[in-house]
Formats: structure tokens, sequence, C-alpha cells
């Protein structure tokens, strides 16, 4: 069967794909960000409150689940598309809202703006999104259908003219794919930044009669979701990329690599590739041709170093999940000891969109040798966290203060931690350094898979190389000894140091072992375990020297080295708050009626302080942890 | 940890199923691990001396694989799970001290089970909604912002629900609500 068979069935799917769209679009809907954040802030319960409310008032209207729109920080969310009105999205939902905007905007014609966060359409009345100063830098592309398309329906991906990249491919040669992929220098979003092209093109002349195509979700940074956001939200992006790869490069069978403790996007995915297997879009003579593709499911099992292309094939195998040394390449010998590609999730989900657009299109965003976006999840202390996306070039300070408005409470920025445990923390100083895989690789950092932690004056640097590495020492499978031991070794130090312990001497050794674990390790995870380490001492050796030169952290975290105080001017005496908050009682009444703690008993879990009512503000922490002679007692 | 009445035969019955619906390949172990898991809720020493034997691998080999990935636990899970998030956001506002807390609440360490198997206490890394940090995961329903105050409202919930389980006079009441994530296959 000839190529152009493929755009017929493509026509034929569009169609009944709109025939069955349009009607539910042209009327009322709520779409309900349903993404692992949303359903945390009780997404699930407002998706029953407005199909309760709509039930109750006898309104046509759907609710829909959708995925993540990025704005997380203003969940539970939803968009309100009404005919007749832009389409509007409404954050911070609660029972009342949904109440008032049933009530008010589906069932009379209000939008009740003053609850709106943007609309999504340009109008005469009401802000997008676009017009926030965020609006400016942001460029959303693997992103743009998150939180837009029924995740449970194939139908709205196919209207948004998924899976015509494939049609268009199907019609062509496999190596036109590949060319135009090659073209693109789309590089890998998993971290290193490996060209796909060239790694496809190496699979595709690695012999073999079997090859695979691997998706790597294995999203093992502690501080980063993108992969399971897109996953969850977009899940049919991922498998076309997934199948025009499998295309371009020859392969039957792939997999993608999900944890398992990543449940609800195991559920969208298995759900997706069953509906594209209806649709023709997956199994033998996919859309009439004879191209014969199909994908299934692995569920790794938690463990950060499975994420490591070689671990990750071991850990399919049944095997533990240890790294080899490479070469082989995967691309000449991985799964079952055929040429396999492994990508990133997001490096497959730019796919389609390079085949549609092409390849000078995609040039066209992002600098010279990083072209494209990048996606990060942006948290920490940042005003508006959530899942951004950015094209490559911007500025970390952009990303930051106007993507992101800056750090709240009227802090002070510190540092910003990018690529997780195997990326550094970057300074102030650091902030106008463009995103792309080699600007960030010269400043000590990485691109890591896209986890972005800002950091303000409240957050220690000494315990945040320190919680990095007890993870990476944590996850290190033990093959090298340098590994294994060295980040031991480390760890130890480092704890150390957050106990005031240590001089000059054990800095250095501190230095010493992290150059020797970066150079003597056989994977990245050993490799890059030191990064955290290395930029804090190098940023922030300062902050290392209080912590041993005058026992003080200066951000008062490191527990050992401050105390909780009641400053005896500023306490009421009488609200007795702390008292009841203290898990230990360690709190009690003195003769004079003042409250003071017991630094016996106290376990410094910060309950008084929280608890002490913000009027009186009377408990302060102090480093190093010596009490201040008491001056009330003697004036008195 | 102490075999209840009724486990065992539990445990033996559980893994013949999952064994005779899987092809018994050493390169489906940790599929068959995971299976088995999802059934008794973790993996007794029993269950994997038994499948060790049902794929005629050493046993040695299925511990090895059940100690090096962090999703397999030895311990069985409390009536009452509860996960305290340690990703890096959490970690940042004072995810730590909230563990602690729990610690101290239940008795136990992370990563155990009280000895009447009601609460069972473990870290996980980053659940996915960092904007509301520190987070705990109870029974499978995320909380945001949990401050170690938070910590005794939430062993109160448990506790009372405890209570009305016993009587159970209202069975309905244990169903976890609207958060609930389904069960995954
Ligand atoms: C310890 C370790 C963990 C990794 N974790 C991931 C991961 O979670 N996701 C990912 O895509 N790549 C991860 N990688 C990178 C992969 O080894 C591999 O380079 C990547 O999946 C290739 O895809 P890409 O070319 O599309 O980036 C990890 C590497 C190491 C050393
Ligand atoms: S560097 Fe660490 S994680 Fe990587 S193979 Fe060596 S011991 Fe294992
Ligand atoms: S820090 Fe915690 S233990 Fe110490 S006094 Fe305050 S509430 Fe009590
Ligand atoms: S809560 Fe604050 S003001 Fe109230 S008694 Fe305690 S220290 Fe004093
Ligand atoms: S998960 Fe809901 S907006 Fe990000
Ligand atoms: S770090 Fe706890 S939810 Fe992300």
């Amino acid at each position: 069967m000839s190529g152009s068979g493929s755009e017929k069935i493509y026509s034929k799917l569009y169609e009944q794909a709109k025939a069955k769209v349009e009607p539910k679009e042209s009327k009322a809907r709520v779409l309900v960000g349903t993404a692992t954040c949303g359903v945390s802030a009780g997404a699930l319960k407002i998706k029953e409150d407005f199909e309760r409310e709509i039930k109750e008032k006898d309104l046509d209207a759907d609710v829909v689940e959708v995925g993540c729109i990025g704005h997380c920080y203003a969940e539970p969310m939803a968009v309100i598309a009404k005919p007749g009105f832009p389409p509007v999205c409404y954050g911070y939902l609660d029972e009342g809202l949904v109440h008032r905007l049933v009530e008010d905007f589906l069932g009379g014609d209000d939008p009740s703006y003053e609850y709106a966060l943007a609309a999504l359409e340009r109008n005469d009345v009401f802000p997008t999104f676009e017009d926030f100063p965020r609006g400016v830098y942001e460029q959303k592309l693997i992103l743009e259908n998150c939180g837009f398309i029924d995740v449970r329906d194939i139908e709205s991906y196919i209207v948004r003219e998924g899976y015509s990249a494939l049609s268009k491919a199907l019609a062509g040669k496999p190596a036109e794919v590949l060319e135009e992929i090659k073209a693109a220098n789309l590089r890998g979003r998993g971290g290193a930044g490996f060209p796909a092209g060239i790694k496809w093109e190496a699979c595709l002349n690695g012999g073999a009669d079997e090859r695979y195509v691997i998706c790597n979700a294995d999203e093992g940074d502690p501080g980063a979701f993108m992969d399971r956001s897109i996953l969850e939200s977009d899940p049919h992006l991922v498998i076309e990329g997934m199948i025009l790869c499998a295309y371009a490069i020859g392969a039957h069978k792939g997999y993608l690599y999900i944890r398992a403790e990543y449940p609800r996007a195991v559920r969208h995915v298995q759900e997706a590739i069953n509906q594209a297997r209806e649709k023709g879009l997956l199994g033998s003579s996919i859309m009439d041709t004879e191209f014969a593709f199909d994908l299934d499911i692995f569920q790794g099992s938690g463990a950060f170093v499975c994420g490591e292309a070689t671990a990750l094939v071991n850990s399919m195998e049944g095997k533990m999940g240890m790294p080899e040394s490479r070469p082989p390449r995967l691309a000449s010998k991985g799964f079952r000891g055929k040429p396999t590609i492994l990508n990133n999730v997001k490096t497959f989900a730019y796919v389609p969109f390079i085949i549609n657009r092409g390849a000078d299109w995609f040039k066209g965003i992002g600098t010279d040798h990083s072209p494209g976006t990048a996606v990060f999840s942006l948290v920490g202390k940042v005003a508006n966290t959530g899942l951004v996306e950015v094209p490559m070039g911007t500025t970390l300070r952009q990303l930051i203060y106007e993507v992101g408005d800056g750090l709240p409470n009227e802090k002070e920025f510190k540092a910003v931690q990018i690529g997780g445990p195997s990326g550094g923390c970057l300074p102030e100083s650091a902030l106008d350094v463009p995103i792309d895989f080699d600007s960030l690789h010269e400043a000590g950092a990485i691109m890591g898979s896209g986890g972005l932690v800002v950091m303000d004056e409240d957050d220690c640097m000494v315990a945040v190389a320190r919680y990095f590495l007890e993870f990476t020492q944590h996850e290190s499978c033990g093959k090298c000894t340098f590994c294994r031991l060295g980040t031991k070794h480390m760890l130890d130090i480092l704890n150390d140091i957050t106990m005031g312990e240590g001089d000059e001497e054990t800095l250095s050794l501190l230095k010493e072992l992290a150059e020797d674990v970066r150079d003597g390790s056989l994977c990245n995870l050993g490799k890059t375990a030191p990064n955290p380490v290395l930029t804090t001492l190098e940023y922030f050796y300062d902050e290392y020297r209080a912590h041993i030169e005058e026992g003080r952290c200066p951000a008062l975290v490191c527990r050992n080295l401050i105390l909780y105080y009641i400053e005896p001017p500023k306490c009421s005496k009488l609200c007795n708050v702390c008292v009841g908050s203290c898990p230990t009682e360690a709190i009690f009444t003195r003769d004079d009626g003042l409250k003071e703690i017991d630094q016996e008993k106290c376990v410094k879990c910060a309950n008084c302080l929280k608890a002490c009512p913000p009027e009186y503000n009377a408990i302060v922490k102090i480093s190093p942890p010596v009490l201040p002679p008491e001056k009330e007692k003697k004036t008195k | 940890m102490q075999l209840m009445e009724g486990e065992k035969e539990k445990i033996l019955s559980s893994v013949d199923e999952v064994l005779s619906n899987s092809s018994k390949k050493k390169e489906n172990l940790i599929t068959i691990l995971q299976k088995v898991q999802a059934k008794l809720g973790y993996l007794p020493a029993l269950a994997m001396e038994k499948i060790a034997d049902g794929i005629n691998v050493p046993a040695a080999d299925v511990y090895g694989l059940a100690t090096f990935y962090n999703q397999f636990r030895l311990n069985p899970p409390g009536d009452h799970q509860v996960k305290v998030c340690l990703g890096t956001a959490c970690y940042m506002v004072g995810g730590d001290i909230t563990l602690e807390s729990f610690e101290r609440r239940m008795d136990i360490k992370e990563g155990e089970t009280t000895p009447d198997r009601r609460y069972s206490l473990e870290r996980v890394a980053c659940v996915g909604c960092c904007t509301m940090a520190p987070v705990v995961v109870v029974d499978d329903e995320v909380e945001g912002k949990v401050t170690p105050t938070r910590v005794d409202g939430i062993m109160l919930e448990l506790e009372s629900k405890n209570g009305k389980a016993e009587s159970k006079d209202d069975p309905g009441e244990n169903q976890v609500t609207h958060q609930k994530e389904g069960e995954q296959e």
C-alpha cells in the first residue's frame, strides 16, 4: 500500500474526531486541571462540585478532566469555555466559588472576572496569560496542549492536528524523518543534550534484525515533575514522537519506562496506547501502511540510577539496575542485546512538531547550538511555581523574576539549583547566564532534566549540598569504589560541618574527595554527584566557614547550631499558644509569668515559632546556640 | 515482623497465583515482585523464597533485587500509611522536621511499621505538588503545607478512624474519600 493512503486515513480520522469533538466544544465546558498537583490540591472534589451544581441547575455543560496548564501555584483551577465568551481561567477554587461560577457564568452571563486569573484568547475585556509579564518570555511548544485537551480522549488530540505528523511521515520515506531530526539538531532533553538525530542514525546503522525504542520517563530528580506532567496531560504527543522514531529507525517494538510511583501517568498512558491501537495508530499496518509498531509500559521500581541508560536496560531485563561501561552504546547493543534508542519524554515530544513544521522552524527558536525550548518545573522560593517553557537562551534572571514573578515575602535571593542531584547551585552573579546546554555546563550546573529550585536567605547551602549528597549516596548502585565509599566519606564530612565540626583542612579534603569521585566513577551518577558540593564550595565558601569557624549557621537551618529562644520583652505572657504546640512539653511558665524553653527537652521542631501569634512574634532562632544573657531579670 | 494468623496461607496462595499467570523467566522477576507486592502490600521473606523456587534462581538474587529497588517494601504496610515527601522543595521547607514529628508520634523510624500494624511511615521523593510543600501522603490522600502542628491533627484523625473501625458500627467510615488515587494495575 502506498504512503498517500496514510493521508487519506488521517483525514478520515480527523473528520471523525471533528464530528465528535466539535458539538462537544460548541457548548459550555468546564476544564478541570487534574494532573497530580491539581489532584493533590483537591481538583477531583472541585470536579464533583461542578458536576453537582450543573446538574442541580439543570444546565447543559460538560465537565472535562485536563492536565497541567503550568500555573500550579493557583491550584485547584479550571477553565470555563462558554460560547460567546473568551475561555476564562479561574484559580484557587473552592466549593463556594464553584457555586458562584456555575450560577453566574454558566447559568447567567457574568464571567465573574473578579475571580479570574486570565482569559485564554485575546479579547476586549480581560487580559490573557500572554499579557502577564511572563507572557513575553514564555513560549509553549510541547506544553501547548497541556491543560486543554481531554486527557482521556484521543479525538481531543486528533482535532488539534494530533497524528498529522505521523501521517505526513508515513507518506514519505523513513530517511526523511531522520534527516529532519538531524537537520533540526534536536538535542536530548534527559540531561546531557546529545543530538537525537545522530543517535538515531547510529541505531539505524547498527545492523541486527530487531531494534527497540524506549522512552525514559524515570524522572528520578527528587525535585522535578515535568515528564510526569507531560505524560499525564498530553500522552499522545509522546506516543506519536515514539512512533515517528520507530519509523525512522525501523523498530517494531517500544516501551515507556515509567516509574511505578507515577500511577496517574501510567494510567493515562495505558489508556492512550489502547485508544491509539483502536484507531490503527499502533499495531500492525499503522494507518493502513506496512509499518508495524507497538508500545508497552514498563514500570520502573524507583531507583534513581535506573534513569541511566544502561542501568535502565538492565532493570528491564529483570536484573539489578547497575550501569555498565560504554561503549557499546545502546544504539548498537541495547535492550536484549539489540540496537536501542533511549530518549527522554520531552525529546520525543518535540518530534511531531519538527516533522510538521520543519527543521528550519525549530532552529528559529532558541540558540544556535541549543535550538528549541527548555521545560522546567519551577519550585522553591518563587512566587509562581509551576511548569514553565521558555526558549533556550532565556536567562535565569528572566525565568525567575519575570516568569516566576520573583521571590515571595520580600526575601532575598540566594541561589538557584539546577539539574537536581547532578546539578549545581548558582549564585546571584550567575543569574545572567543564558539557559542552554553549554552555558549552564560552563557555569558548573547542568541542564539536567529540568528541575529548577529557587532558594532564599533562609536556605543553608551546606544543608542543601548535604541533602543532595545524601540522596546520591543512598542511590549509588555500589559498583564503583569511589562512588560508593567516596560519597559516604563526603557525606560524613558534610554531616560534621552541619554540626560545626571541622577546619580549613576538612574543606580541602572535601574538595579533593569530590574531585576523586568525579574522576573515578563509571556512570554519570557518580561523576556528577559532587556537583552540588563543588558549586556550593565555590560560590558559598563563607557559609561553610561560618559553620566550622564560628559554629554558626547563617541561614539558621542546621539544627545543631541553633536554639529556640523566647524573647522576654516580646512575649505576651498570657496567650500560652506555644505551650500547647510543643510536642515535648519543653515550654514552661516561669515564676515571673514569662514562658521559657527548656533547652534539654527542645527537639527544635519549630512548632512554637510558627504558633506564636504574629502580633507578638516572640520566638526566635539563635545561632551559634548560646543563650543571650537576660537583661529583663536584672532591671526588675 | 511476625506473621499474623492466616497470613502464611495468603502469602503462599498469592505467590502461586502470580506465578501461574506469568512466564517464569528471570526477565520477569521485577514484574512478578511488583504483582506479588500489589497483592500482599509488601514482600515477606516467605514470598521471596517461593518466588525464587518458582523461577529457579537463588533466593539471594531475589532479595538482592527487592532491596535494590526503593519500590519494594520488606515490612507490611500499616492500616494507615503515611508517606512524607522529602523531595527538594519539601525538604527545603522542613519536610524532615515533619518526618521526625511522625516518628515521634508513632514511635517508629521511617521505613518501619508499628508492631500492631496500625501505622507505617515512609519517605518519598517529590510527589509532584511542590507548590504545597511540605507534603504528606496519608492513605493515598495528599495533604499540603503540613507543619509539625498539623502532624498532631493528622494522627488524631487517624486514631479516631481506628476507633470507629473497631466499633464496626459505621463500615463506610474508613472509605478514603475523593482524592484517592485509583489502584494501579
Ligand atoms: C543517574 C542518572 C539518572 C538519569 N535519570 C534520567 C531520567 O530520569 N530521565 C532521563 O530522561 N534521563 C535520565 N538520565 C540520562 C540518561 O542516561 C540518558 O542520557 C537519556 O535518557 C537519553 O535521552 P535524551 O538523549 O533524550 O536526553 C540519567 C542519567 C543518570 C546518570
Ligand atoms: S558511579 Fe555510582 S551509580 Fe554509577 S555505576 Fe558507579 S557506583 Fe554505580
Ligand atoms: S522548637 Fe519545638 S520542641 Fe522546641 S520548644 Fe519549640 S515547640 Fe518545643
Ligand atoms: S506563643 Fe509567643 S507570645 Fe504566646 S506565650 Fe508563647 S512566646 Fe509568648
Ligand atoms: S498540575 Fe495543575 S497547573 Fe500544574
Ligand atoms: S518535593 Fe515534595 S512534592 Fe515535590
